[in-house]
């Protein structure tokens, strides 16, 4: 039983998945509808299939990451593929060595897909370019994170039943984060009324333009909505006085008990991890499991990351 | 040997000369005679060249111009930089002193004016530095330099941002007669950016530059500049609404003098697409407003100067991410076809453009060049104003291949150019 019953879904035919910017609503549908599927096989006993059977996946992260890489690495795993993590602080880049260089490097190992993580927007569009594997963006500066979008998608579908009409808040650093632009994309084309709140710093110039609501408290930005989606705050990105301190962030941006209210009674917290608790969220509310669908989104993450390395993967054949 | 150019339809802006005629070049490679009375039947029996149809111009000025040499040979050298520019029409050219090293000293203008004698078939007049190593901190030895020629001080591709500096350079440089260009853009502001702060920016994913990092910087100068009334000119104009700035201290009476890129009139941001690199200038394209409000500024004599901010950069240095890739384009060779557009589209008078790019440069500069009149160097270019081509890299002379119109349907090509009465450069 396909997870959307009234929408079409269509085959999504590209080499790579970029960006949501490249997908229509109908391969949204498709990729969900396919993640579905997995969600059924990674709670089975035994969750290995052989669809990647013979194929190799070099996950190739230019920055930390704990969650996306291992969530990754499992999602080829248990499709049967060889995997490889590339760390790299151990290779040549850090002696000088271009992205492109390490591409083409790579490229000459014959991986079948490649997935990217890196510092600087528009990295795995440039690596796409230049290698004959598919690519997979696992997040590009500021600019996109694909998959993240799809799982918190897949995450809203599967625990309240649709998307469209839904009224769900980003807050937060919203100028630092490709999971708000992606997300951004992805909800507004299901249908869903997205707000995006943050302190006018940390507001991206003109967001307003990619049809979202624009709010700098969260008092007005949380009134009723369905689901509130908190951003890290990106720290180590920050090379300007963008809020004077935590603290204060935190009495006026962080999510806490008081400004939930504000809400829907029933209203579900979202969070891309790694949380700063304390920072952005209040610590209790975090693990509130009432509220907090965190954990389902690390759940649906290996699910629609399995997808998506399977689609991909018929592209090419 | 005497020759001459004939039926050729001249425009000399300074002498304003708009008429079919030709140009008649004595043995020294002097002008001798120009306009209508010169005809195949008049000059006697010398080597004449028929220019039917064709436009006949000063030899095109380019008022920012990089040259790699010294430190970055492998991006472009003078003997490069010259057939590139002779191909474009080009017979003089600003160098800016963003070398390896920086031309800060004597020492090494002194270098680079044999080098440029040497290996350059252009005539080079190069800047030197407003203050040591361009760190904006010690100013440069404007006196000593200007007697070895430099022709105005300036740090390139960075701004003075220190106020006190800045005050001391219009202050000692007024005293040594000496030219100030500024390049405007506030560094805390623009720091880490890379395209317009805005929709794009924004979409992409990128650090913008706001348009006030422009704004505060020629405020700031203009004031400053009020107190002594220095030689000043300001090298690139990205904004739209610097152009207002500009025409209040102009309605003040203040001198000083402006140019812009011809990227920056003739593209904006949302050419760079999806990260296309060749098109990461500084400063940034900006809106389809901003560009439109240039080329006003331009008809309204706001705007002094046309150059190409021709800036090569080898492919290592542009195959990166749009964040970390060299900005700039090499521009030197479609510099007059890209400003025709501009008449082609109707925005821009021909007279504009012409004047843009050799009577006025020649003034702000000093140079000896920019007009066709009796005694001045016959360096002239030839053009077709109709002649359709598309720019393509392979076929570009520089040696950095980073034009960011690659692909792009130009109308008007450069036929012939003379220097010094010799013709260096025929299609």
């Amino acid at each position: 039983m396909a997870l959307f019953k009234t929408k079409q879904a269509v085959k999504y035919e590209k080499k790579h998945l970029l960006g949501i910017q490249d997908l229509s609503i109908p391969e949204i549908v498709h990729i969900l509808n396919e993640s579905q599927s997995f969600v059924e096989l990674n709670r089975k006993e035994n969750k290995k299939l052989g669809l990647l059977k013979g194929k190799t996946q070099i996950n190739l992260f230019f920055e930390s990451s704990t969650r996306t890489l291992s969530s990754f690495e499992l999602a080829g795993k248990r499709l049967g593929a060889d995997v490889m993590n590339m760390n790299v602080s151990n290779s040549a880049i850090k002696k000088g060595e271009t992205l492109i260089d390490t591409a083409m490097t790579l490229n000459a190992m014959h991986p079948d897909i490649l997935v990217i993580r890196h510092g600087d927007s528009g990295a795995a569009n440039l690596l796409s370019r230049k290698v004959n594997c598919s690519v997979i963006n696992a997040g590009d500066g500021w600019r996109e994170h694909p998959t993240q979008a799809l799982l918190d998608a897949m995450t809203i579908k599967m625990k309240i039943g649709k998307i469209e009409g839904l009224k769900i808040a980003i807050c937060g650093d919203i100028m630092h984060s490709r999971v708000a632009r992606s997300n951004i994309y992805l909800l507004t084309m299901m249908g869903a009324e997205v707000r995006v709140i943050a302190p006018s710093t940390l507001m991206p110039k003109e967001i307003g333009q990619f049809g979202v609501k624009v709010f700098t408290n969260m008092e007005d930005g949380l009134k009723d909505v369905d689901i509130i989606m908190m951003l890290r705050m990106q720290l180590e990105r920050m090379d300007g006085s963008y809020i004077p301190s935590t603290r204060e962030y935190y009495e006026f941006f962080a999510l806490d008990y008081k400004k939930i209210k504000h809400a829907k009674e029933n209203a579900l917290i979202m969070h891309p991890g790694p949380m700063n608790r304390g920072i952005e969220i209040d610590a209790s509310l975090a693990d509130d499991i009432n509220r907090s669908i965190i954990v389902q989104q690390v759940e649906m993450g290996v699910a629609v990351r399995m997808a998506c390395l399977k689609i991909l993967m018929e592209n090419q054949s | 040997m005497k020759s001459a150019i004939i039926n050729a339809r001249i425009i000399d802006t300074k002498n304003n000369i708009d008429e079919t005629g030709g140009i008649l070049i004595n043995e020294n490679g002097l002008i001798e005679a120009v306009g209508k009375d010169v005809t195949k039947d008049n000059v006697g029996d010398i080597k004449v060249t028929d220019c039917q149809n064709k436009i006949a111009i000063p030899g095109i000025i380019d008022g920012r111009v990089f040259v790699g040499e010294p430190g970055f040979e492998y991006k472009e050298n003078y003997t490069t930089l010259s057939q590139a520019a002779i191909s474009g029409g080009v017979t003089s050219v600003v160098t800016m002193p963003n070398t390896d090293p920086v031309v800060d000293n004597v020492s090494t203008f002194d270098f680079i004016k044999r080098r440029a004698r040497d290996k350059s078939l252009i005539k080079i007049h190069s800047l030197a530095s407003l203050t040591k190593n361009t760190e904006g901190h010690e100013i440069c030895e404007f006196g000593l330099l200007k007697l070895s020629g430099a022709i105005g001080f300036t740090d390139g591709v960075k701004s003075i941002q220190n106020n006190n500096v800045m005050d001391k350079i219009f202050n000692y440089a007024k005293n040594q007669n000496a030219l100030v260009i500024q390049f405007p853009q506030d560094n805390e502001l623009s720091k880490n950016g890379v395209i317009n702060e805005g929709l794009i920016a924004t979409k992409l994913g990128l650090k913008g530059i706001p348009d006030y990092a422009e704004h505060l910087v020629i405020e700031r100068d203009l004031r400053l500049l009020n107190q002594y009334k220095s030689k000043y000119h300001i090298a690139l104009l990205s904004s739209g609404k610097s152009i207002q700035i500009i025409n209040e201290w102009k309605k003040k009476e203040l001198q000083f003098t402006c140019g812009v890129s011809i990227n920056q009139i003739s593209l904006n941001e949302n050419d760079i697409g999806e990260f296309k690199t060749f098109l990461k200038l500084s400063p940034p394209l900006r809106k389809e407003q901003d560009r439109l409000d240039l080329i006003d500024g331009i008809k309204n004599e706001l705007i002094d100067i046309i150059v190409s901010d021709h800036k090569p950069e080898d492919e290592e240095s542009k195959r990166l991410t749009f964040q970390t890739c060299a900005s700039g384009s090499s521009g030197i060779e479609t510099f007059l076809s890209l400003a025709l557009e501009q008449f082609h589209n109707g925005n821009l008078d021909l007279k504009t453009i012409i004047k843009c790019i050799t009577e006025n440069p020649a003034k702000i500069f000093g140079m000896k060049a920019g007009s066709l009149e009796k005694g001045m160097p016959a360096d002239i270019t030839v053009f077709d104003l109709n002649k359709p081509w598309v720019v393509k890299r392979e076929n570009l002379k520089s040696k950095s291949k980073n034009t960011a119109i690659e692909g792009k349907k130009l109308q008007g090509k450069v036929e012939k150019t003379y220097l010094n009465g010799k013709l260096v450069f025929e299609i």
